[in-house]
């Protein structure tokens, strides 16, 4: 059952990938103010889910977007597959599935994490305040071997809640657009979820903080940097992650992401970095 | 790591501060908001998603007040003569989405007017609070 919905996943973000820019496609926001994710299938930044939706829907619009990001590090190779549908600018739903390869170990840890945001408030560029957002995030670890073996409490679902706060400034850095986001994020997972939820040291929720600070260079081209803290349940020196990125958005049907990512230690392997690379495509 | 963001924020702050010129002379004077509103209209003509709204419109009308309200918003030295915002838009249900759409044909316009993108976007800062005014009226 598992592998059929991976496969049907699988297929479909490939096959709308491939298609997104075929299709009419919604068209409602700025260029440059929606149209990315993070790794958790979220919209959002690589690393942090922001309060905008992935999508480029206004009120009246569905949009349909799918992405393939991966990052390779020096001892870890995480990729990841996502679709995610955005509702009249106030709902997004996302799936996403993760394939963290151990590569030393020649072992992969696989996760579904099934996201929803509501917005709350606002409108990123146009209120006068940020635009303010709630989501959630369900994650499900199809083999938690590993998990269990670094002694996590749980190795088999664990649910994230996030708050997430997004403003556009029109202008604002020498006529530049800018972009900040913040985001406090209650979590019990270690590693994104892929080593489980909570253990030796910590087995209950915690707050965690994120931010996001970008510049719009032109329309098509965004520069920022990342910052996204993280527990240590696990007694492991688990690090707080940081990258600093690049995105090309030549249309509204697609954007690709470049990053630097530094995530510090990954179960003990310390000084994991590498490149971060993203594909999202609007499918509708 | 913490420093691009601060560096952002500082940016921020003292972009705020900087408003020696008006957007009016950085845009180019009034020959450049005729330019901006001759090409926003050639795009709305050719646009039927927003030529609709217009059709019954007066367009020598619409070009002098919209020129003027622009150079009105930009700060520079006219005096704006026609009707406010949600009175002129009242009853048409603009959507947010023909709204946002407007702003990527003004875009357009600034483009085809030689609009220098830092320029655009502190011009846009100006407009875009008028937009509660204007949608869902
Ligand atoms: C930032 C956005 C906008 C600004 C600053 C703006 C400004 C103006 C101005 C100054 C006028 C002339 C007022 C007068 O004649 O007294 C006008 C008229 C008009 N606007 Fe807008 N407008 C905006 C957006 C829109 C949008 C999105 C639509 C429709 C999709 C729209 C539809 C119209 C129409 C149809 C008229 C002509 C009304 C008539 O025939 O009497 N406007 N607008």
């Amino acid at each position: 059952m598992r592998k059929r919905t991976e496969y049907l996943l699988t297929t479909t973000a490939l096959l709308l990938l491939g298609t997104s820019s075929l299709c009419h496609a919604a068209s409602g926001k700025l260029i440059g103010t929606a149209g990315l994710s993070q790794i958790e299938g979220s919209g959002g930044g690589g690393l942090v889910p922001w309060a905008t939706l992935t999508g480029y829907d206004s009120q009246e619009q569905i949009s349909v977007n799918a992405q393939y990001s991966q990052a390779n590090l020096d001892n870890y190779k995480l990729d990841v597959l996502g679709v995610s549908a955005s509702f009249y600018d106030k709902i997004e739903i996302s799936i996403a599935q993760h394939e963290f390869e151990l590569k030393d170990a020649g072992v992969d840890i696989k996760q579904h994490i099934v996201g929803i945001k509501y917005k709350l408030y606002g409108d990123a560029v146009y209120s006068k305040w940020p635009q303010f957002s709630l989501g959630v995030q369900f994650k499900d670890i199809d083999n938690g071997e590993i998990a269990r073996a670094v002694g996590a409490i749980d190795s088999d679902k664990g649910t994230d809640i996030y708050l997430a706060a997004t403003k556009v400034h029109l202008g604002a850095i020498a006529g530049y657009n800018a972009v900040w986001n913040l985001t406090a994020r209650a979590t019990k997972a270690n590693e994104l979820g892929l080593l489980g939820f909570g253990g030796i040291e910590n087995g209950s929720y915690q707050l965690m903080l994120e931010a996001s600070a970008g510049l719009l260079l032109s329309r098509h081209l965004v520069i920022g940097a990342e910052y996204r803290q993280k527990p240590d349940n696990l007694g492991l020196g688990e690090d707080d992650w940081k990258d600093l990125f690049i995105s090309y958005i030549p249309s509204k049907d697609i954007s690709f992401t470049i990053a630097w990512a530094d995530l510090g230690a990954i179960a003990g392997v310390k000084g994991q970095q590498g490149l971060y690379f993203s594909l999202s495509g609007q499918l509708r | 790591m913490k420093s691009p963001i601060m560096l952002l924020t500082l940016g921020m702050l003292w972009g705020c501060a900087n408003h020696s010129t008006s957007i009016y002379q950085q845009l180019g004077g009034e020959k450049a908001i005729e330019q901006i509103v001759e090409n926003f209209i050639h795009e709305i003509q050719f646009d039927e998603y927003m030529f609709s709204q217009f059709k019954d419109s007066n367009i020598n009308r619409f070009r002098e007040k919209m020129a003027e309200h622009l150079c009105m918003l930009a700060d520079g030295p006219c005096q704006y003569t026609g009707d406010d915002m949600q009175t002129v838009h009242e009853g048409m249900n603009i959507t947010e989405n023909q709204f946002n759409h407007s702003v990527d044909l003004f875009i357009k316009a600034m483009d085809k007017a030689n609009i220098p993108h830092s320029i655009q976007n502190k011009f846009l800062a100006k407009i875009a609070p008028s937009r509660k005014d204007i949608i869902y009226r």
